[in-house]
Order: C-alpha cells, then sequence, then structure tokens
C-alpha cells in the first residue's frame, strides 16, 4: 500500500519543480518589469509561445540550440516592441492588445510549421541545450540532485531573480521605472522620460517572456509543440501578483507552482489514489485561496493599465 | 498640460471606459487593414492572397453546407461575445468564458443523458443547468472582486483551469460521467434533451435562434431595464455610480453572474445541438475568440451577432483554406488577432473617426455611456 510513496523521491521530485518553476519564473519576472513601468501585459502568454517556436527554427537550421535561444529573444524583442508601441504611443487598451499577442501567439507559430515543415503541430525534434553538471555543488548530497544537474537555463532564471531584484530596487534606473508605473506625471516633472522608461519595461518583459518560451522548447524538450506554453504565461502573471510585484516573492509563488506541477507528474507515475486533475487544478486553488489571504497587501502599480499622455 | 481627468480624480481600477471607444466605421477600417497586412503576410511567404481568401470565402458562405458550419461556429461566438460584453460594459474582464462554456456544456451533458425527463421539459432543464452553473462559477471571480478587490483577470483565468480539470476528472477513466468504451467522453444524450437539426443534410440546429432570442433579451436588458443601465453606469463610473447610490460590489457581482451564465448556455446548446455528448476540448477556444467578437462587436448586442458571424465565417471557412490553399486554417488566428490590432488603435484613429461619426450620426443615443447629467438626472 506504501508502494507509491516509496516512489515519490523527494529530490527528484524538488528538481523537477525546480524545471517546472522556471518558465512561470521567466514570465513572472516579465510580467514585473512589465507592470512596475505601469503597462499591463497580459500578451505574456503569446510572447512565449513565438519565442519558443522561434527558438525551435533557429535550433534546426543552424543546428545550435544557443542561436534558438537568440533568435528567440529577438523574436521577444519585436513583441514586446509591438506591445510598447501600441500600449505606449497608440495609447490602445492594455489587456486588448495583449489578447491580441496571445492570439496571434496560437496562430503564427502553426501557419509557419506548415510553410516550414509541411507539418501540423509539431515540430521534428532539434538540438536542445544539455543539462549542465555544476562541478563540488553536484557532488553535495541532496543539494546536488536537486540544484548540481540543471540546464543553463534554469540557473540564469534563478540568478535573474536577485539580478532583478537589485535592479529594480537599488539602482536608478528600477526607481525611474517604478516611478512612471506609480506617478509618471511627477516623474516627467523631474525629467524622467515615461515613454523610455514603458517601453524598457516592456521590452525587457518581452525578452524575459522570451527565455521562457525558448527554454520550454530548446531545453525542457528538443522540439515546438502547439500550444506548449499550457497557460505558464498566465501562471506567471498570477505568481507576479502573488509575489507582490517582487521578483523575490514571485520566486516563492513560482516554486509552489512548480512542486505542485511536479508532484502532480511523479503522482500520476507512481499511481498515486488520488485523481491527478485535483493535483493539476490544486495551484490555481492554492492562488485564489492566497490572494483572498493576501489582500490589502497585494497592490498593484498605480498606473497600470492607464495609458500615458505626454504632457 | 496635464491630463487632468487622470491626475485628479483617477478612476477606480478596473472601471474601464470601452463603451465609446469603438465605433462602426473603426471596425469596417480595422477589418479591412487587417485583411490587407493579412495578404501582405501571405505575400512574403510567396502565396497568392486573392487564392487564400478566395478559398476562405468558398469556405465560408459556397455551398449550404459551409454556410451552415458558419452558422453553427457562430453560435457560441454570440453567446461567449455577449457574456465578454456585458462584463465590460460593467467594467470587468470576463476571460473565463471558456471555463464557463466547459462547465455548461458539462452539466447539460449529465442533465440530457440521466434525467429522463419529458420532450420539451428535458431540452429546457438541461440548458438551464448548464446557464446556472456558468453563472454561479462567474459569479465568483464577481464576488472575490467586489468583496477582496482581486483582479477579475487572474481569478476569472484560474477558474478556467480548475473548471477544465473537474471537467477532464469526469470523463476520465473511472470519472463518474465516463461512458462505456475507450474514448473520455460522457454517454449520448437522450434525444429528448436534443435541439432540433433545422437544416437537413447538415448540423445547424435550433441554437442559432436561441442566440438570437438571448441577444434580443440582453439588448432589452441592458438598455431598457432600470437593473441595465446601473450595470452601465457602474462600468462607465464605479465612483458616480456609489454617489447615485448604486451598489458597485452588488452589481460588480450580477455582470458577472449573467456574464458567466451567458457562458454556460453557449457551452449547453453546444453539447446539446451539436456534439450530443460530452467530451473534452469539445470547444474549439470559443471563450477565447468571444473577447475578439465582443471587442469587434463594439459592446453592443447587434455588434457581437455582427462579429461572431465574422468569425464564425473566419473558422469555418478556415477548413476550406486549409485543403485548396494549402495554407495552415490557424491562418484565420493571425487575421482575427490583426483585426483587434487594428481596430484597438482607437486612441489615435478616433479624433479623425468622430468627425466624421458625427457627420453620420451612427451611434444612436441609447448606447451611448450615459453622461454625468444623465447620472444626476436618474439617481434617486
Amino acid at each position: 500500500m506504501q508502494n507509491w510513496l516509496q516512489a515519490l523521491n523527494l529530490t527528484l521530485l524538488l528538481a523537477a519543480a525546480l524545471r517546472s518553476a522556471t518558465p512561470i519564473l521567466y514570465a513572472a519576472l516579465g510580467g514585473i518589469f512589465s507592470e512596475r513601468s505601469g503597462v499591463l501585459n497580459i500578451g505574456l502568454e503569446g510572447m512565449m509561445l513565438i519565442s519558443a517556436f522561434t527558438a525551435v527554427v533557429g535550433s534546426y537550421f543552424t543546428g545550435n540550440p544557443w542561436i534558438g535561444v537568440l533568435a528567440g529573444v529577438a523574436s521577444g524583442l519585436l513583441t514586446g516592441f509591438i506591445h510598447a508601441f501600441m500600449c505606449i504611443n497608440l495609447r490602445a487598451d492594455q489587456a486588448i492588445v495583449g489578447t491580441g499577442i496571445n492570439i496571434i501567439g496560437v496562430g503564427l507559430p502553426n501557419f509557419l510549421l506548415l510553410k516550414i515543415w509541411g507539418q501540423q503541430g509539431i515540430t521534428p525534434i532539434v538540438e536542445r541545450i544539455p543539462e549542465w553538471r555544476i562541478p563540488i555543488l553536484a557532488d553535495l548530497p541532496v543539494i546536488g540532485p536537486i540544484l548540481g544537474q540543471q540546464s543553463p537555463l534554469v540557473y540564469l532564471a534563478l540568478i535573474l531573480v536577485p539580478a532583478s531584484w537589485f535592479l529594480l530596487f537599488r539602482t536608478p534606473f528600477g526607481l525611474r521605472l517604478r516611478s512612471v508605473g506609480e506617478q509618471p506625471h511627477a516623474a516627467e516633472t523631474v525629467g524622467i522620460s515615461v515613454y523610455a522608461m514603458r517601453y524598457s519595461g516592456v521590452l525587457l518583459s518581452g525578452v524575459l517572456a522570451a527565455l521562457g518560451g525558448a527554454f520550454l522548447s530548446v531545453s525542457y524538450l528538443a522540439q515546438f509543440v502547439t500550444v506548449m506554453t499550457a497557460g505558464r504565461g498566465f501562471i506567471g502573471l498570477a505568481a507576479m501578483i502573488f509575489g507582490r510585484w517582487n521578483p523575490v516573492g514571485a520566486l516563492f509563488a513560482c516554486l509552489l507552482f512548480g512542486f505542485a506541477d511536479a508532484l502532480q507528474a511523479a503522482a500520476q507515475a507512481a499511481s498515486v489514489p488520488i485523481a491527478p486533475q485535483f493535483l493539476l487544478a490544486l495551484p490555481y486553488v492554492l492562488t485564489i485561496v492566497a490572494l483572498v489571504g493576501a489582500m490589502g497587501r497585494a497592490t498593484p502599480p498605480a498606473y497600470v493599465a492607464k495609458p500615458y499622455e505626454k504632457a | 498640460m496635464v491630463d487632468s481627468s487622470e491626475g485628479t480624480t483617477p478612476k477606480k481600477r478596473g472601471s474601464r471606459d470601452l463603451t465609446g471607444i469603438i465605433s462602426p466605421l473603426q471596425f469596417v477600417v480595422g477589418v479591412s487593414l487587417a485583411l490587407i497586412a493579412g495578404a501582405i503576410i501571405l505575400l512574403i511567404f510567396r502565396e497568392d492572397p486573392i487564392k487564400v481568401y478566395d478559398a476562405l470565402l468558398q469556405g465560408a458562405l459556397g455551398s449550404k453546407r459551409t454556410f451552415a458550419e458558419t452558422l453553427l461556429s457562430s453560435t457560441p461566438l454570440i453567446f461567449g461575445g455577449l457574456a465578454v460584453a456585458v462584463g465590460f460594459r460593467c467594467g470587468l474582464f470576463n476571460m473565463g468564458v471558456e471555463g464557463q462554456i466547459v462547465l455548461g456544456g458539462l452539466v447539460a451533458a449529465y442533465i440530457g443523458y440521466a434525467w429522463p425527463l419529458p420532450p420539451g421539459i428535458h431540452l429546457l432543464v438541461a440548458l438551464l443547468g448548464g446557464t446556472i452553473i456558468g453563472a454561479f462559477w462567474g459569479a465568483i471571480p464577481g464576488y472575490l472582486k467586489a468583496f477582496h478587490r482581486i483582479h477579475e483577470v487572474i481569478t476569472t483565468i484560474m477558474l478556467n483551469y480548475i473548471a477544465f480539470a473537474i471537467a477532464s476528472y469526469m470523463v476520465a477513466v473511472g470519472g463518474p460521467m465516463k461512458a462505456e468504451g475507450q474514448l473520455p467522453t460522457s454517454p449520448k444524450i437522450l434525444e429528448s434533451a436534443m435541439l432540433q437539426r433545422i437544416l437537413p443534410g447538415t448540423r445547424l440546429s435550433s441554437g442559432i435562434f436561441i442566440a438570437l432570442f438571448v441577444t434580443v433579451l440582453i439588448y432589452f436588458f441592458l438598455f431598457q431595464t432600470r437593473l441595465g443601465y446601473k450595470l452601465r453606469v457602474v462600468g462607465f463610473n464605479a465612483e458616480a455610480a456609489e454617489f447615485a447610490g448604486i451598489s458597485s460590489k452588488f452589481m460588480t457581482i450580477f455582470a458577472m453572474f449573467i456574464s458567466g451564465g451567458l457562458g454556460g448556455i453557449a457551452g449547453a446548446v453546444e453539447v446539446l445541438g451539436v456534439h450530443y455528448r460530452f467530451y473534452e476540448n469539445f470547444s474549439p477556444g470559443y471563450g477565447w475568440d468571444a473577447i475578439a467578437v465582443a471587442l469587434l462587436g463594439l459592446l453592443h448586442p447587434v455588434g457581437v451577432v455582427a462579429a461572431a458571424l465574422l468569425l464564425g465565417a473566419l473558422r469555418s471557412g478556415s477548413v476550406a483554406m486549409q485543403a485548396l490553399a494549402n495554407i495552415s486554417k490557424d491562418m484565420v488566428y493571425i487575421l482575427t488577432a490583426l483585426i483587434i490590432f487594428f481596430t484597438a488603435m482607437n486612441q489615435t484613429m478616433r479624433p479623425f473617426l468622430e468627425r466624421r461619426l458625427s457627420r453620420l450620426n451612427l451611434r444612436s443615443s441609447s448606447e451611448a455611456a450615459p453622461s454625468q447629467d444623465e447620472l444626476q438626472e436618474q439617481a434617486r
């Protein structure tokens, strides 16, 4: 009866949790930069999908998955630019533009997939980024199997958490970025360009979402599958709110989602007598419960979703 | 010059004024620009846009069967578009229509096969069951927004995934609604719960009439009833509404209840009129397209029907386009997104278009957002 319990290896589970958390973390960090600058970005999901596809194209034609990642990042800059231009210059409704990007994220990869490979829904297998074995770290007990051998993009995501925190809260750039999200008019009067800071936020958001998408397609897997992000961009948004627009808080939220996801997969493999669907739904239920509990404190930047008209 | 309306009296978060920003002319301009941009994309990939658009048109309206398929895909889009529009009219972005559709379909299927009721009554109960589950599922984010100030975009998305999980469990192996056999579907519904097919040789059901009837109801509700007026006032300006003695908390929950109910009936009609059983993914993303339908339909019931017919035609035409022109049927998603982009550029196009509009006088007084003066007048 306890067979399934033994089959659940905790270190393997935590290593899987970290892998599952990574794409969500990229999306959450992307959401933070965009929203801190005052631009809502619900198009993260679409940005991730387009990058995931672009990364596979890059890896397929060059044989080098890193070039794929670079191509993905370039696509993130492009989708970020579209979002920024529509929301900042044209002052279009930010939720509508994000919805448009999400729809294009479904359509464009599938359109190009049929054009390039003449097949639907799934690309051929491409070169992927192998896991790195970090010398000393990998040999440690317990921590070694969890942290010692992961994709470099997992490490990058983990490094980006303190880096983003530092950038946002300890540098003049971060202060300016946050100021245009909270008080754009005041920021403008002290000589901060609202447009430039918002462009920075949204473009960073595109790049980060793109890294998350590329991680999925050329590191986690080695191919693109239609709508492979499966809502991770939206979960990233939830993690961002959960973590109160703070990279460190978002990390913990992502680890929670990642753990629930890994647990669900492991439980299914070990035939645990709980319907896997309930484990699948768990992170979403937890999010709502946590938001109900955390309210009052989780206040978004004051000027999110409000277009700014130049004085 | 600082924008005083934003600087001195910031609007409550979530109360957005979308009601007047997309005009009919903008819709036409947006669709035309999108088709041109789509043609350019096709040319880049050395495709003949005329051939592709022709295949799309043939596939959407070329024969009795394809025309029926267009109406068939338009039906859930009308309900879904109305759902999103009612939310927006109250300043709420209901991104949970897909989940509401799935649960509506699930409950309608259950009533359809498990409760042997007399003909007529059975169909009605199944439709009502699907509507009610959707309404309550939609009311949850309404409640969370009203009393816990949690943004409805997050909660409606979360509830989608919870709804998918519930539905998946119900028809998975060992699930309570699983039919005998290999496939993860519910048993077939009884004949007494089926919507009538109205065009021989096609799958078109009387669901399209229900959709049109509900459209009239929603129009009447929004523009001819006190409650509908209050709903729009809250969407227009939640603070002013409170000032005028309207409970924005109640209206938020109520609007989401109606919106969710419209999502639920979309799923019910789809199951009772097309598939006759519930299976996972019976909705190919109607709930997401519904957002585009509502926005393109200017958040007006009549506009929603027009936009639903357009997107329904794109959807049904895409099959023929893929077969005849060897273009992925998902090309229509690109077109849809382009239509959204070009109509969303409203702010820059607005001054130009408004001048045209006032001359053409296309906007009837009933659908214009209530003005501050009107508000004070009606307040009691």
